[in-house]
């Protein structure tokens, strides 16, 4: 049971580490990919949460959980890659500086 | 009506027709306007289907697939779900009719299925039961609305999207961290369960806190509001009225679910939520007043709306259900006035090819349709009588008076002075002449009669109340359910 803890925490750390980037990095490729960390926190809390449960096979929902989150996570990052070419064209940096100046 | 007899599938409808109405639209480009206004009719026609089914035979529930909870997925109506498929409905009419003449060929293609999307997605959250499916439809939500706010191009709407795609996606990561510690603590996602078995602990207070915070980054609440004026600001005009008037509604009706259904014992939050409620008014309001460009002031103005629903926490305390009645109000008058004005804002636009608020050059005069839909429409803001804006500002009132909280009646005189500011500020340049008078563009009718008729309908609902009460009565929504029992 300890071991699925332990992973539990990992997540949380992860997901923590892939906060602080978001909010700290400039250039939006490693925005993009703190957000994936942050995802990549849940769907490990979401597996190590599945882990723990009563009986002696792993619980299956929370593993349907976390494969519906990466294909969204999958999706938003497409989007989210396409949304920094298109800015990196028309600003000629990939962060979000510019729009302080308004 | 031999139609209704037939046991269809409302709630069912709601979803698959806007979603074969997105693939027709993005398939058969040249059409997809003609995709739009079918789908946006059928929609419609659902919606009151629903509304039908539910006054005859109380909640609606269907089992998707005939897999039911908790394995499976339910859709589930009741008066707040049909009031918010309702307000839905009305303003993606109003969009339809405004997007048909705003938008060229060649962004229209992209524009309809988009919207379509959005369109689904806005109808499967408000049907979902159970809060994985709301997380599901909430990301798609986003990602629709993103897409919409980059369809304008140029700088400040890509970065605005960014910026918007960036928060969208970390508020809802801190919801689903939320689903999964509750998931491990009650082993069921369905909500009807989960009211049984939610129980006051720390793992349920962590997946409160992690839940509304990111639905509070979603739903602009101050000082989370950073992303809203870049994003509707910059965005063509019928995304910005998507925006503020429904996107943004949606993951507060989250809130407002899970507080209602799971949270509702968890006394310290609705006295945050109100202070921050507060000084969303507060904030919004001022920074409107500042402004020098109108659709800046319009997506500020939206920050203080905002503000007004998350008063309704507080007051809502100690059986004041008038003060959820009041949320419900304001959010389907807030939804039809606020796209009246970004329509008329978006008017103003075309006609001058700028919205600087100085240099609106006699508006009255050349475009009296457009100006007297903004009029409106700020009537309703303000809450000024007889609008659906006062009948929900006027029963949070009450409810302050009555609760003895003075510090939020004051708040809400105030916001009611700063949004009379700043709307009658905006009406008085659009009397006089511009320093540089410029040439004035058409603006085609269809365009500008459709802001004034959604403006007026926000003004219709104040005197709509006794019809429409009963309707949010449907299934107890309202009523707090007591938690462990």
């Amino acid at each position: 049971m300890s071991s699925a803890i332990l992973y539990a925490l990992a997540g949380a750390g992860v997901f923590v580490l892939g906060c602080y980037g978001m909010v700290v990095c400039q250039h939006l490729l490693r925005k993009i990919l703190a957000v994936n960390f942050m995802g990549s926190g849940v769907f490990l809390v979401l597996v190590a949460f599945a882990r723990q449960s009563q009986e002696g096979v792993p619980d299956a929902v929370p593993h349907a959980m976390v494969i519906t989150g990466i294909v969204v996570a999958v999706s938003a990052t497409a989007l989210a890659l396409v949304l920094m070419l298109k800015l990196a064209e028309e600003t000629g940096a990939a962060s979000l500086k510019d729009s302080d100046k308004q | 009506m031999p139609v209704f007899i037939l046991n269809i599938p409302w709630a069912a409808l709601l979803i698959i027709v806007p979603l074969i109405g997105m693939l027709l639209a993005f398939l058969f480009s040249s059409a997809a306007r003609w995709m739009g206004f079918i789908t946006v009719f059928l929609n419609l026609i659902a919606v009151l289907g629903l509304a039908q089914e539910l006054s005859s035979n109380g909640v609606f529930q269907h089992t998707v697939g005939g897999w039911s909870a908790p394995l499976g997925i339910e859709l589930y109506a009741d008066g707040l779900s049909l009031l918010l498929l309702f307000t839905t409905a009305l303003v993606s009419l109003g969009v339809a009719v405004y997007a048909a003449g705003y938008f060229s060929h060649s962004k229209a293609s992209s524009f309809w299925p988009i919207w379509l999307m959005l369109l689904t997605a806005l109808n499967a959250l408000f049907l979902s039961s159970d809060i994985f499916n709301l997380y599901v439809t909430l990301e798609l939500l986003g990602l629709s609305a993103v897409a919409l706010t980059a369809l304008a191009g140029g700088r400040a709407a890509l970065l605005g999207a960014m910026r918007y795609l960036l928060t969208t996606l970390g508020g809802s990561l801190l919801y689903l961290l939320g689903v999964a510690l509750l998931y491990h603590a009650y082993d069921t996602v369905d909500i009807q369960l989960l009211s049984q078995r939610v129980e006051i602990s720390p793992v349920t207070w962590t997946a409160l806190g992690l839940m509304f915070l990111g639905l509070s980054l979603k739903t602009a609440l101050f000082p989370f509001h950073f992303w809203l004026p870049p994003a509707h600001s910059s965005a063509a005009s019928p995304v910005s009225a998507l925006l503020s008037a429904l996107v943004i509604k949606a993951s507060f009706y989250m809130m407002l679910r899970l507080w209602l259904e799971l949270f509702s014992d968890f006394g310290v939050i609705d006295q945050v939520l109100g202070l921050l409620g507060a000084l969303a008014v507060l904030w919004g309001s001022w920074q409107a007043l500042r402004q020098t460009r109108l659709k800046l002031l319009v997506a500020y103005s939206t920050v203080a709306q905002v503000g007004y629903l998350f008063l309704a926490f507080p007051l809502a305390g100690g059986n004041q259900v008038f003060a959820w009645y009041a949320a419900g109000y304001l959010l389907i008058s807030h939804a039809l006035a606020k796209s009246a004005m970004f329509m008329a804002t978006g008017n103003l636009l075309q006609y001058g090819n700028h919205d600087r608020i100085a240099d609106l050059d006699r508006v009255v005069q050349r475009l009296p349709i457009t100006a007297g839909a903004f009029a409106v429409a700020g009537v309703s803001i303000m809450g000024l009588p007889p609008s659906g804006g006062f009948i929900g500002k006027w029963w949070l009132l009450e409810s302050a008076l009555v609760s003895g909280r003075w510090d939020l009646v004051t708040v809400l005189i105030l916001g009611g002075l700063l949004a009379a500011a700043y709307i009658f500020r905006v009406l008085g340049y659009t009397f006089t002449e511009a320093p540089v008078p410029h040439e004035a563009k058409r603006v085609p009718p269809a365009m500008q009669w459709i802001a004034l008729i959604l403006a007026s309908a926000s003004i219709l609902l104040g005197f709509l109340a006794p019809q429409i009460l009963p309707w949010l009565n449907i299934g107890d929504a309202l009523i707090v359910v007591e938690a462990g029992s």
